[in-house]
């Protein structure tokens, strides 16, 4: 399963660093006021700190690779509400995961997870 | 509710290595080390030592050119000579140690069953400045690292060989390193286990993350970031913060423990402190 998540994500950050820079500009202009404020918390290395782990469009300091690349997010989360339990607590679908429990722990608020939720959507 | 959540530690256990209390040490030592000669097949075994830069060429070849200046050098300078300086009663650290303190290091820490507790460097070195009428060093920086990393160096290319003797206070306290080593911790909630278990390689951020086997054998180290030799518990403090959980006190049974089994999952790894990371 590691295995084939870390080709899986070894792919996608291929045909990923081909997208960053159509897609991150487009994105900008259309995000919401709360995908906007989602984007500054996902980037801020005090809060959600996102791309140490994941390779995600727009970062501006070099991303980790932990966790599979943030892009497609709509289609691959068709139902917010479970990109939404992810980011509050990996553990529940995981127990091993490395991710951070936001929610759970109290890392983010309840109100700056939905607006990471909106803007990790946009991805 | 916050800080609460700071100090909280979940006693969860994480696999990968199947964690089993009953399990002997030898066993777990097996287990531990051939879960990383099997996901890195092209290190060998030796080369453990060196960490990030045994996994990535680019790194090493860098890291080889800047050690034709040591940047540790002067510290172990001063490490020598303090070691040979005498005390006011006229007796040097030597007397404190076994073979004069020669090739002894891939020993540590070592359980004292008489006094029921692990036993570091550090504190030796300290425990010996007290025998001779002298005020004990503190833990973190300066002094007593030099003097460590000398005694580490006069023990390089030696194999760590951590003991762990069939006694129960022994392994109550591998026991205790053990989970210290797998229990997540802290708010962002890792183990030691998820940066350096089956992440290891991987990146956070910038930073590669090292195995975890081979890590103890080039402390004290010259860490760029410190600007200066540190020994491995003071690492402990920065891998503990980085998660956001509140670090223990060096020296302290904790640590002690932890550096216990920790140095145990090297054994056979030769010792090449001081070390220098970038
Ligand atoms: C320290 C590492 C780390 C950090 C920080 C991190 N993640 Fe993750 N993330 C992971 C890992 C590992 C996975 C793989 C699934 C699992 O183990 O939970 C993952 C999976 C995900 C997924 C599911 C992706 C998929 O394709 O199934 C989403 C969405 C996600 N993370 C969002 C985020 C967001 C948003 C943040 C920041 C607020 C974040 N992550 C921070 C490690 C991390
Ligand atoms: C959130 C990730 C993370 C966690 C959790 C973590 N570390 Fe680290 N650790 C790092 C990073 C990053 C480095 C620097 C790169 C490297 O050498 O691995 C590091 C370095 C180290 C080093 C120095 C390695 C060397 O070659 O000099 C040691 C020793 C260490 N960690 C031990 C531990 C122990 C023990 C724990 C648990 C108490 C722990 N770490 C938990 C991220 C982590």
């Amino acid at each position: 399963m590691k295995k084939t998540l870390t080709i899986l994500s070894t792919f996608l950050t291929t045909i990923f660093l081909g997208l960053t820079f159509a897609t991150s500009a487009a994105n900008a202009a259309e995000l919401s006021d709360a995908a906007k404020k989602g984007q500054d918390i996902v980037f801020d290395r005090k809060k959600g700190n996102c791309f140490a782990c994941h390779a995600m469009a727009g970062s501006k300091l070099p991303p980790g690779n932990i966790g599979p690349p943030l892009i497609a997010m709509e289609q691959r989360f068709m139902d917010k509400s479970k990109l939404r339990a992810q980011i509050w607590d990996a553990t529940v679908n995981n127990p091993e995961s490395s991710m951070p429990p936001f929610g759970r722990h109290e890392i983010l608020t309840e109100k700056e997870i939905d607006q990471v939720v909106e803007f990790i959507h946009s991805l | 509710m916050k800080k609460l959540l700071l100090i909280m530690t979940s006693i969860v256990m994480v696999t990968g290595f199947a964690f089993n209390v009953q399990a002997d040490p030898a066993q777990d030592l097996r287990a531990f080390q051939d879960f990383y000669k099997k996901k890195f097949p092209d290190v060998q075994f030796d080369d453990f030592g060196n960490g990030i830069y045994a996994l990535n060429k680019q790194l090493r070849d860098e890291w080889e050119i800047t050690m034709e200046f040591p940047p540790y050098e002067l510290t172990l300078d001063e490490g020598k000579r303090l070691f040979n300086k005498p005390f006011k009663n006229g007796k040097t650290y030597a007397s404190c140690f076994k073979n004069g303190g020669k090739n002894i290091a891939q020993n540590y820490p070592y359980f004292d069953i008489k006094k029921g507790m692990v036993k570091t460097i550090e504190l030796e070195i300290n425990e010996c400045r007290e025998r001779n009428g002298e005020k004990p060093l503190k833990y973190k920086k300066g002094p007593i690292v030099a003097v460590s990393a000398y005694i580490h160096s006069m023990a390089q290319g030696k194999r760590t060989n951590v003991q762990v003797p069939n006694n129960p206070a022994a392994l109550a306290a591998y026991n205790k390193g053990k989970e210290f080593f797998y229990a997540r911790r802290g708010q962002l909630n890792f183990a030691c286990i998820h940066c350096h278990g089956a992440n290891a390689g991987m990146k956070v951020g910038g930073n590669i993350l090292s195995p975890a086997l081979g890590q103890t054998t080039h402390f004290p180290a010259y860490r760029a970031k410190w600007g200066a030799v540190g020994t491995i518990q003071r690492r402990y403090t920065g891998c503990n913060k980085q998660v956001r959980a509140k670090p223990f006190k060096a020296q302290g049974e904790e640590y002690r423990n932890l550096q216990y089994f920790h140095t145990y999952m090297s054994n056979g790894v030769p010792l090449n402190a001081p070390g220098t990371r970038f």
